[in-house]
C-alpha cells in the first residue's frame, strides 16, 4: 500500500479486498470486552477537520485509539485558520509537532492532494474532500455489502471473482455534489458490480464520459433488479440553485417511499451514508426495516478505519491482543 | 548598435546591422563600420532582430496588490520577455477608472524597463453599473477600455458604452463571461470537472457574451476587441463576424494553446485561471485560429499572485498565471508557424490594436523609434520560477523546456535587457 489513502483508486480491487480481509479481524477486535490492540502504540494520528463532520471524525479517532495510537484533534473553528493562516502554514505547523498520519476533511475538492504534497513524512488519509472522494466511506460500504450478504445467506462470488461480482447497485440522488458517489462508483465497479446512477439530470455530473455506469431517471424501473439501493443525502438548499423545484417533487420522483421499497427484491439491501433526511430521500419506516443496513455501515466504519490506519502505519507490527 | 542579426518586421526579412542614435534607428546596413566611439554593441549573431513585442493584457497589480507585482517588476518581466510595450489592465485597487489613477500608473511606468500603457475601466469601480469617465482617460492617451476580470453583464449598459466610445476613437475590450451561467465555476466544465468534483463553467458562458457583443457591435458599429478567447465556439463566431465585415479583433493567451483542463487533476491552483484551461479540442481550435488569421494577437493575461494565495484550496485560490517571460518561448516552441507570423501576433498586430504603431511594432526603419528585441530562436532553456523577474512565482510551466528566448531588448534606444539581464 502506498503512503497515503487519497482516492479509492489508490487501492485498486486487490487493495480493497486486502482492507476488507483485515477489517474482518478488526470487527472481531471491536467485539472484545477491551477492544484495543497495541499495533500503533507510539504513533500519533491527527484529525484535521476543516469541515464539521462529527460522525466521521469520531469514527477515525475511535479507530486510532483502538489501535493504541495517540490522537490529536484539529478543528478549523478552534484554530488559527480563522486568524488568516494559510492552509500550507497550518499543515506544516502540524507536521512540525512530529506526527505519523493526518486525517483530512475539507469542503474543497483536492485538499488532501495538496496536503500530501506539502508533507514530507506523515501519511495522509482523505476523510472526504468537497464533491470529490471519500475513500473510507466506499471501503465501509463495500465491506458492509459483503458482510450483510454473507449474513443473509446470499450466494458468494465464484472462486477467484471479486467481492461484488455481478451485483446490481443503484446510487440514487445528488450524485453531482457527492464525494460518496464518486468513491463508491470507483469501488463498486472495480469489485465487479454493475452501477446505475438514478437522479434528475440537474443532480448528475455535467459529463459522465469515462464513468463505468448506466444512468436512469426512472427509479421504479430500476428497483426490481437491484441487490443494493444506495440513497444519498439531499441537501435542502439545492432548491435555491434551481436544481430542483421542491423537496416534495424530489421525494415523489426519487425518494424511496414505502410503496417504492416494495419493488425491491428479496434480500436487496438499503444503504445510506448518513445522516438521513427521513421523509426526503427515504421514508422513515423504510430506514427502520430489516433490509436497511444503515446502522451497520456506521458500525463497520470504525473497523474499516482501523484496517486503513494499520495498513498505512503499522506495517511490520504484529497484530496481537492487548 | 545591434550587430550580426537578421531583421524581421512586417515588411520582410534582411540580414543587417542596426545603428541607433538618440533613441531612433539611424542606419541599417550590412556590416556598418562607421560607429561613433563609445557605442554599445549588442551581439545578434544567429538572432532575429524584431520590433519589440506588445502585450495587450498584463496585470501589473499596482496600485493595491504590490505584494504580487509592481509596475516596475512587471515591466522588468516584460522587457525580459522581449516586450517594449504592455497595456496594464485596470483591475487594480482602486480600479483604473479615472484620470487620477491613469496618471498614477503612467507615472509608475515612467523610467521602467518597458513602455507601460494603461487600459481604463468601462464602468466605475468595474462594478458594471455606471459608465466611467472615458473621455477624461482617453485625453491621457488611454486607447483600450475594459472591465477585465469580469465582463459587463448588463447588455444595455454595454450598448451605451459602445456608442459613447465610438465618438472617442477608442476600443472596448471584453472579458467574455456570462456570470450567471458561469455560476462561480472554478474550472472548465466537462469530463475533468465532473471527475474531480470541482464546480465548472461551461464554454457557453464565454460564448454567450461573445455572441451578445457581436450583436451589439453590429447594432452600434463600434469596434470591439475580444480578450483571451478560449473556446472553439467563440473563435468560430469571430471568424464569422470578420467574414461579415465587423471591425472586431481577438486575442488568445499562451496557456490556452499549451495547456488543457486535464492539468487540474493535480489540484494545484497554479493551473487555475479565468477563462479556465479548456479541453483538447478547444486548444486545437485556438491553434487553428492562430494559424488562419482569425486571431489577431497573442496576449499574456500575465496575472501575478502572491504565493500564499495560491497555497489555498483550489476553489478558494484566485485565478491567474504569469505570462510575460514565457509567452515568446511558448509561441516559438509550441506553434507550428513561421517566426514572422509569430512576431505579427506578438508585436505589430497588437501594436495596431492598442494604437501604438507610431512607436511600437515596427517597421524597423531609419528615423523610427528604436523599440526592438533581439531573439535567439534556438536558445534552449528551462522555466525556473525562482529565476523569474516577476515578484510572483505562479507560472504553470515550471520545468518546461522551451526553445527561443529574448537576448536583448532596446527601449527608445536604451538597452534595457542585455544578454538576458535586465539593466534597470
Amino acid at each position: 500500500m502506498s503512503r497515503h489513502l487519497l482516492s479509492i483508486s489508490d487501492l485498486g480491487a486487490d487493495g480493497i479486498e486486502e482492507v476488507m480481509a483485515l477489517t474482518d479481524s478488526f470487527v472481531e477486535v471491536s467485539s472484545r470486552a477491551i477492544p484495543r490492540v497495541p499495533a500503533l502504540r507510539g504513533k500519533t494520528v491527527v484529525s484535521l477537520f476543516f469541515e464539521d463532520s462529527t460522525r466521521t471524525r469520531l469514527s477515525f479517532e475511535t479507530a486510532a485509539r483502538r489501535l493504541s495510537a495517540d490522537v490529536m484533534t484539529f478543528s478549523a473553528s478552534s484554530s488559527s485558520v480563522n486568524k488568516g493562516e494559510s492552509l500550507r502554514d497550518t499543515v506544516e505547523t502540524i507536521e512540525a509537532m512530529g506526527i505519523d498520519a493526518v486525517v483530512v476533511r475539507h469542503a474543497g475538492s483536492g485538499v488532501p492532494w495538496q496536503v500530501a504534497r506539502w508533507l514530507h513524512g506523515p501519511s495522509v488519509i482523505n476523510a472526504g474532500d468537497g464533491w470529490h472522494e471519500h475513500p473510507t466511506q466506499a471501503l465501509l460500504d463495500c465491506f458492509t455489502i459483503r458482510q450483510e450478504r454473507q449474513r443473509r445467506g446470499a450466494a458468494r462470488p465464484a472462486e477467484g471473482r471479486p467481492a461484488l461480482d455481478g451485483l446490481h447497485i443503484a446510487i440514487v440522488g445528488d450524485i453531482r455534489h457527492s464525494r460518496v458517489a464518486r468513491s463508491d462508483v470507483l469501488a463498486f465497479t472495480s469489485l465487479g458490480a454493475h452501477v446505475t446512477l438514478v437522479a434528475p439530470p440537474t443532480l448528475l455530473p455535467p459529463s459522465l464520459v469515462g464513468w463505468p455506469v448506466e444512468v436512469s431517471h426512472d427509479l421504479d424501473s430500476v428497483l426490481p433488479k437491484l441487490d443494493v439501493v444506495y440513497l444519498l443525502r439531499l441537501q435542502k438548499e439545492r432548491m435555491l440553485e434551481a436544481l430542483l423545484p421542491s423537496l416534495r417533487e424530489y421525494t415523489a420522483t426519487y425518494g424511496l417511499t414505502r410503496e417504492r421499497a416494495r419493488l425491491l427484491g428479496d434480500g436487496a439491501l438499503i444503504m445510506h451514508p448518513g445522516p438521513v433526511n427521513r421523509g426526503v430521500e427515504v421514508a422513515a419506516e423504510v430506514v427502520d426495516q430489516p433490509s436497511s443496513v444503515i446502522t451497520q455501515q456506521v458500525a463497520n466504519g470504525v473497523a474499516v478505519r482501523m484496517a486503513v490506519l494499520y495498513l498505512l502505519l503499522g506495517a511490520g507490527v504484529e497484530l496481537v491482543a492487548a | 548598435m545591434i550587430r550580426g542579426g537578421t531583421i524581421v518586421d512586417l515588411t520582410g526579412t534582411q540580414v543587417a546591422d542596426v545603428l541607433i542614435q538618440d533613441g531612433v534607428v539611424a542606419t541599417i546596413g550590412s556590416k556598418i563600420s562607421s560607429v561613433p566611439a563609445g557605442t554599445v554593441v549588442l551581439d545578434a549573431s544567429g538572432c532575429v532582430v524584431a520590433p519589440g513585442l506588445v502585450d495587450l493584457h498584463a496585470h501589473l497589480r499596482q496600485p493595491g496588490r504590490e505584494e504580487a507585482e509592481t509596475v516596475a517588476t512587471g515591466a522588468r518581466a516584460a522587457a525580459l520577455g522581449g516586450y517594449t510595450a504592455v497595456v496594464a489592465m485596470p483591475n487594480t485597487e482602486p480600479a483604473i477608472d479615472c484620470a487620477a489613477v491613469v496618471r498614477e500608473v503612467l507615472d509608475l511606468g515612467a523610467g521602467s524597463c518597458c513602455d507601460v500603457r494603461v487600459a481604463g475601466a468601462i464602468t466605475v469601480g468595474r462594478q458594471g453599473r455606471q459608465l466611467a469617465p472615458m473621455a477624461e482617460m482617453a485625453g491621457l492617451g488611454v486607447q483600450i477600455f475594459t472591465d477585465d476580470g469580469c465582463g459587463v453583464q448588463d447588455a444595455r449598459l454595454m450598448r451605451r458604452a459602445m456608442e459613447y466610445a465610438s465618438a472617442l476613437g477608442v476600443t472596448l475590450a471584453q472579458h467574455c463571461e456570462d456570470a450567471s451561467l458561469a455560476g462561480g465555476g472554478h474550472m472548465h466544465e466537462g469530463e475533468w470537472s465532473s471527475r474531480l468534483g470541482i464546480a465548472g463553467q461551461p464554454a457557453e458562458a464565454e460564448e454567450l457574451m461573445v455572441m451578445r457583443d457581436l450583436a451589439l457591435a453590429r447594432l452600434t458599429g463600434a469596434s470591439m476587441h475580444f480578450l483571451h478567447l478560449s473556446t472553439a465556439g467563440s473563435l468560430a463566431m469571430i471568424r464569422g463576424a470578420k467574414a461579415s465585415g465587423l471591425t472586431v479583433t481577438a486575442e488568445v493567451t499562451p496557456h490556452h494553446f499549451t495547456l488543457t483542463d486535464a492539468e487540474v487533476a493535480s489540484y494545484d491552483p497554479v493551473f487555475k485561471v479565468n477563462p479556465p484551461l479548456r479541453s483538447e479540442s478547444d486548444v486545437e481550435a485556438v491553434k487553428a485560429a492562430l494559424a488562419d488569421g482569425v486571431v489577431d494577437a497573442i496576449a499574456t493575461d500575465h496575472a501575478p499572485h502572491a504565493q500564499e494565495t495560491k497555497e489555498a484550496p483550489f476553489d478558494e485560490a484566485p485565478p491567474g498565471m504569469l505570462g510575460l517571460e514565457t509567452a515568446l518561448g511558448l509561441a516559438l516552441t509550441e506553434l507550428d508557424l513561421p517566426i514572422e507570423r509569430i512576431l505579427a501576433l506578438l508585436s505589430w498586430q497588437p501594436a495596431d490594436i492598442a494604437g501604438l504603431t507610431a512607436e511600437h511594432g515596427g517597421p524597423i526603419a531609419v528615423g523610427r523609434p528604436a523599440n526592438l528585441c533581439v531573439i535567439d530562436p534556438t536558445a534552449k532553456w528551462v522555466v525556473d520560477p525562482a529565476a523569474l523577474a516577476s515578484r510572483s512565482r505562479n507560472t504553470p510551466y515550471t520545468g518546461r523546456a522551451l526553445v527561443g528566448r529574448t537576448r536583448h531588448t532596446v527601449l527608445f534606444g536604451e538597452p534595457v535587457v542585455v544578454n538576458g539581464e535586465a539593466q534597470r
